[in-house]
């Protein structure tokens, strides 16, 4: 059997469409980085273990790393590249820009992309680990400092700048439209 | 060359007040580029292959195969790479670990064999699995532990000499009231920056342009000439964006070495990349210390003997010794004092500094070994550390240039609230957890080296000040323009600042603390002696007025004395003696580290290096097989490094430090926060639980045993 | 990573023929645990079959009141679901304490299960050290060397790995059955049936027949489920593999245990059903003297290796603190 090890695919990246020849052991990340020109995404670990190549697929976070290219086609794919509006910054990069939420800067776009993710999931009533009522009828749990930890936990930073990050990540959740009940103990 | 020692004069409210990052903006945006992030013309991709046995000789290394894959351009080996310098010396001396590819032995599992080089990277990745290399492997010891035979205590180094003594130990300690007799280890740790290291090199136009990770442009410009035979002039170095340092990235690596020999031998753009699992063989890590401290006092905790001994590991191909031993020299005084580091060289992969190299694991036994002492005279801990201060250098006899670690402790205390802290042990619970308190103190040597910068004015009122500074997360960009623009007496916003190019001349290393101090000097310097020009007016010429500073001289003519950084520690943990789970509450760290020039940026920095301490204590270790020589968790789901869920509130503020004898006033505060915060960390979990942990990191498992051996014995 | 071939077949009946006709095709769903092998060397498969556009993703009550999870359902819609989180809820808080909020969402129910051990001789990229399950044959490193986290129960001398899934300790505890797809039809397993005793034959996880596919996971009514909790220890705060862990039910009235669920993580090559606990504590009374008991009765078996015998006291200690707090909450 001569069936090829690389395909032609769309991959829909910040909005765009880019069709390209990807072979098949392409990573996502390597696509982005390598092929697109997209090096924002960084590559920490390359086996799913740091965190520093998340991006949303679908407005959900996932590892590029871990992410076969080819099977990504069909699929939106956001990029910190993608975050910002034009020249204005997304609440979420402007806290950290503001609060100092990262040293080398190397973690910085997957704990942004984790970030932007994590806003969207508690809005959406997810819990995590440190949840302590489960219940859906418990409704969202207040996004405290613990719970931010936790969500953030897949994205780590050598830097450590983990405090300035879970406040960035806190002022950028009380910036949120319509935001009353987070709680920043 | 000026030599101005007049205090700095703050006329734009540069200095001292929080600037947000100047490259901020770039990397939250991940506009930011990092080495692997810079695209080339027909770029190919190199791929490292290392050795899979821990002693031996290459056999051989199939290539013929290999070379016949898709995409693939070269198959780099011993028997057909470039040759190097064989007596290469660096910028930290001789480094035999940069001989890549010069011969066939092999002195530690994942030691660079090959470089395979193709179109793509996943074709340079297959390749390079699909390459068959044969050894004549040898019996290897990578085994680790006291009293190994093969031990010994360097004779002549240069810089902290591996032993020092003073008065007669045996005898003090003979006529001690008190004495504590304890033994401690630390673990392996790895570095591990967020950003694997990384090259592109390319030659254009008679130059060897390259584009590396790494702490220092120009050192590492310089060494790669040295290395390669090259004239220094013919390279280029650059590394805008750093992802991360803590003194793996201030050497030539595998990677720099491989990039410029594939550049080369293919005349074309070649970037090499370490995958994670690289990282953990060849960029150095810190060694695994075995320390012993010997503690004698009076009944009032007053020290009388104090001996410190540290155990370290090296390699078989360069000696590099973690200096834990030297940690008390300057802090504590005692009338028999002696401080001794050993290594022992195994089949490992070499050691190198990383972050408080020697302090951190040094201030980790000594720490904690005041505060048994403390505990043994029933004295608090920092009433102990005020009964032993001294007046001058205990070993060196010289002058202190600050010491302000009392009134670290005193402001600390306060803030923590310590006062009225009930000292026996094991005593508060909250639900499953027992809580505790602990606290150590904190030194780092504050050097200088020496640095040239450039700074120009230009016509429309602006300036350019260039320097080969690296920064590496530290906020040097930013501090370095508060700084000029202090000495040029304008605002920030008008002053472009130009770094981490070997062509802006010769720079000290993002390293030892001694970054910023040493290249502030300089900036500051050339900022003001173009001042100094300009008030003398006469205009600026089209193409800019442009003065350089060269603080060579300068940094000689520093009196010697006793400089340092000073900070008291402060940790509250939870430990639950039935599951062995560690939590660390809060953190505090009062530090006086002489001028902080950016507040936003050095809070960071400094509750960095605390966090660093919170992970040595708890998480970090690589685990060796001695059966296989290699390490059984190279990668970060089985090294742990602290996550956002393990790192409490923590808090770091500072005291002024002031030292007018110093034309720059600025100590270095990369290193600092590391020092001492594991031993906090320790001593709370003493407080919290009655057992005393020597051995890190305090894993669950040494927490359950420790609870087990204490039922057996009741 | 070796070139392969790759395909996303939209009707679960063409992958199943795309698995069935090639003995290096494998299955990819969320790739978080084979794309990192296949990095790694340990798995070269030719040929992936992409489950993406099968329809398998779906969480729904079942008329008896139990659930059923498609295979191809994500670990964090899984711990999201209401089902779950009011009815299992130890199985949503077993999901959650999993890995880190990206993996979870790249995760499925399915790969969860076949994931492979996390063991450091296992997973270490081109190396020399034996091990059975990666090289048959080979032998074990880890009985030698390195074996802080691995098993104390029914671990043979080929093997001391073990499954590192934290949900597959909660679906077990509950009885899950596992439902698959062969080109000859469908069968089930239940989920303590899935993985094969170590035996001599470690690298043969699973009792799946050849070319099967797992398509869901079929979770019974139990009315216990709902006072139930998933407690795990681990290295660090969050992202990490177990030490150990427990998944606990229990069905406390006027201080008997009516009912009692009880599985243990990271202590074997699969997650550890405690029946001979549960059997001790059914019918007797719920305090900690009984629960203490029980553990100790269950871990009777444990052969511990010289390094990981903290996990013992681990256990017993998990097992009391969660049955009394379920006890405890059971009385308010």
């Amino acid at each position: 059997m001569t069936a090829p090890t690389s395909s032609v695919i769309t991959l829909h990246i910040n909005g765009e469409p880019h069709t390209l020849t990807v072979d098949h052991r392409t990573t996502l990340l390597d696509a982005l980085r390598e092929r697109l020109g997209l090096t924002g995404t960084k590559k920490g670990c390359d086996h799913g273990q740091c965190g520093a190549c998340t991006v949303l697929l679908d407005g959900r976070r996932a590892l590029a790393c871990l992410q076969l290219a080819v099977a990504t086609e069909g699929r939106a794919v956001t990029t910190v590249e993608g975050v910002a509006d034009g020249d204005r910054l997304h609440p979420v990069q402007q806290a950290f820009l503001e609060l100092d939420g990262y040293q080398c800067g190397y973690c910085t776009p997957g704990q942004i992309c984790s970030a932007l993710a994590v806003l969207e999931e508690h809005a959406a009533g997810w819990p995590s680990a440190v949840t302590a009522d489960l219940r859906p009828e418990a409704g969202p749990p207040a996004l405290t400092d613990d719970e931010i930890r936790e969500r953030m936990s897949g994205n780590l930073c050598r830097c450590a700048a983990y405090p300035a990050i879970v406040r960035a990540v806190a002022r950028a959740a009380q910036e949120r439209p319509g935001e009353s009940g987070t709680v920043a103990a | 060359m000026t030599t101005a020692t007049t205090p700095p004069r703050p006329a734009t409210g540069a200095v001292g007040t929080s600037h947000i990052r100047l490259e901020g903006r770039d990397k939250v945006t991940g506009a930011a580029r990092y080495a692997a992030d810079f695209p080339a013309d027909g770029l190919a991709h190199g791929w490292i292959v290392v050795s899979t046995v821990a002693r031996g000789r290459i056999r051989s290394v199939a290539d013929t195969p290999v070379l016949a894959m898709p995409g693939v351009l070269a198959v780099l080996h011993h028997g057909n790479a470039p040759r190097l310098k064989e007596d290469f010396s660096g910028t930290f001396g001789p480094d035999a670990t940069t001989q890549i590819l010069q011969h066939d032995r092999v002195p530690h599992a994942g030691w660079p064999v090959a470089l395979v080089v193709a179109e793509t990277p996943e074709q340079a990745r297959e390749a390079a699995e699909s390459l068959t290399v044969t050894y004549a492997t040898e019996p290897h010891d990578v085994d680790f532990r006291p009293g190994h035979p093969a031990a010994y205590t360097p004779e002549a180094r240069p810089v902290r000499p591996a032993a020092a003594e003073k008065g007669d130990v045996e005898a003090e300690l003979a006529a001690s009231d008190v004495v504590v007799d304890a033994r401690y280890t630390t673990a392996e740790e790895h570095h591990n920056p967020m950003e694997p290291h990384a090259a592109l090199a390319h030659w254009d136009g008679g130059r060897l342009d390259v584009v590396d990770t790494t702490q220092g442009a120009h050192a590492t410009a310089q060494d790669l000439a040295r290395l390669f035979g090259l004239d220094p002039a013919a390279v280029r170095l650059r590394s805008e964006h750093v992802g991360g340092g803590f003194g793996c990235k201030a050497q030539v690596r595998a990677h720099l070495v491989l990039a410029v020999m594939a550049a080369t031998l293919l005349a074309r753009p070649v970037r090499v990349a370490l995958t994670r699992a690289q990282t953990f063989t060849l960029i150095g890590h810190r060694s695994a210390t075995a320390q012993r401290v010997r503690l004698g006092a009076g009944a009032d905790g007053r020290l009388r003997a104090l001996e410190h001994t540290a155990l370290s590991a090296t390699s078989t191909v360069q000696e590099f010794v973690e200096t834990s031993a030297a940690y008390g020299r300057s802090l504590y005084d005692a009338r028999g004092h002696r401080t001794v580091d050993s290594v022992v060289p195994l089949d490992i992969p070499t050691p190198t500094y990383m972050r408080a190299p020697g302090e951190a694991p040094g201030s980790f036994a000594l720490e904690c070994a005041l505060d048994e002492l403390a505990e043994r005279c029933g004295i608090d801990p920092i009433v102990l550390r005020g009964r032993n201060e001294p007046a001058v250098g205990p070993v060196s006899g010289l002058p202190f240039a600050g010491r302000r670690l009392l009134d670290c402790f005193a402001e600390g205390a306060r803030r923590f609230g310590w006062d009225g802290r009930d000292p026996r042990p094991g005593v508060r619970r909250d639900g499953r957890w027992l809580v505790g308190t602990g606290t150590a103190a904190a030194t780092f040597f504050a050097g200088a080296f020496p640095a040239t910068a450039s700074a120009t004015a230009h016509p429309d009122g602006t300036f350019t000040v260039r320097i080969a500074a690296a920064d590496i997360g530290t906020g040097a960009r930013t501090a370095l323009t508060q700084l000029a623009a202090e000495a040029l007496e304008v605002t920030p916003g008008r002053v472009r600042l130009l770094i981490a190019d070997s062509d802006f001349g010769a720079a000290w290393v993002a390293g030892g603390s001694m970054g910023t101090r040493s290249w502030g000097w300089a900036v500051t310097l050339a900022a003001r002696d173009l001042r100094e020009r300009l008030a003398l007016g006469g205009g600026v010429p089209a193409d800019g007025l442009t003065v350089r500073s060269d603080t060579t001289q300068a940094v000689g003519a520093l009196a010697a004395r006793e400089r340092h950084s000073y900070g008291a520690q402060f940790a509250e943990v939870a430990v639950d003696p039935g599951t062995g789970e560690i939590r660390v509450r809060r953190m505090l760290g009062v530090f006086a580290a002489g001028r902080i020039v950016n507040p936003l940026t050095a809070r960071s920095q400094l509750t960095g290096g605390m966090i660093w301490g919170l992970s040595m204590a708890l998480h970090e270790e690589a685990v060796r097989d001695t059966a296989s020589g290699t390490l059984v968790n190279a990668d970060l789901a089985g090294y742990h490094i602290a996550a956002h869920a393990d790192v409490p509130a923590v808090e770091a503020d500072w005291l002024d430090d002031p030292d007018p004898e110093d034309p720059v006033g600025i100590k270095g505060i990369g290193e600092i926060g590391a020092v001492g915060s594991a031993a906090a960390i320790a001593n709370a979990v003493w407080h919290a639980t009655g057992v005393r942990h020597r051995n890190l990191p305090i894993r669950p498992d040494r927490v359950l045993t420790a609870e087990r051996d204490r039922a057996g014995h009741r | 990573m070796r070139e392969f071939h790759y395909r996303r077949p939209a009707r679960v009946s063409d992958a199943l023929a795309l698995l069935g006709t090639d003995p290096g095709a494998r299955p990819l769903a969320g790739g978080t645990n084979l794309v990192d092998l296949m990095k790694t060397g340990v798995e070269r498969p030719a040929l992936l079959v992409d489950l993406r556009d099968l329809p398998l993703d779906r969480i729904e009550a079942t008329p008896d009141g139990g659930l059923r999870i498609g295979a191809t359902a994500t670990n964090s819609d899984l711990a999201a679901h209401p089902d779950v989180r009011r009815r299992y809820p130890a199985l949503a808080q077993a999901v959650l304490a999993g890995a880190s909020g990206q993996v979870r969402i790249m995760a499925t129910v399915g790969g969860n299960l076949l994931q492979r051990t996390r063991c450091g001789y296992f997973t270490a990229p081109a190396t020399t050290t034996a091990c059975n399950k990666r090289a048959p044959g080979s032998g074990c490193a880890a009985i030698a060397g390195e074996h802080r986290n691995h098993a104390v129960l029914g671990a043979t001398e080929h093997c001391v790995a073990v499954h590192p899934s934290d949900m597959a300790v909660a679906l077990t505890a509950f009885d899950a059955t596992v439902t698959y797809e062969t080109a000859d039809g469908t069968g089930e397993l239940p989920l303590a049936g899935l993985y094969r005793p170590v035996g001599g034959t470690p690298h043969l996880e699973t009792a799946l027949p050849t070319g099967a596919l797992i398509t869901g996971v079929v979770l019974p009514p139990a009315p216990v489920a709902a006072a139930s909790r998933y407690r795990k220890v681990r290295e660090r705060a969050s992202y990490a593999f177990a030490i150990g862990s427990l998944a606990a039910a229990l069905d406390v009235r006027d201080g008997t245990v009516r009912d009692v669920r009880l599985a243990f993580g990271a202590v074997a090559s699969h997650p550890w059903r405690a029946r001979r606990a549960e059997r001790a504590l059914t019918g007797g009374p719920a305090d900690a003297t009984a629960f203490a008991a029980a553990a100790d009765a269950e871990l009777a078996a444990a052969r511990p290796l010289p390094h990981n015998g903290h996990k013992l006291p681990l256990l017993r200690t998990l097992a009391v603190a969660v049955l009394t707090e379920l006890a405890q909450e059971a009385a308010r």
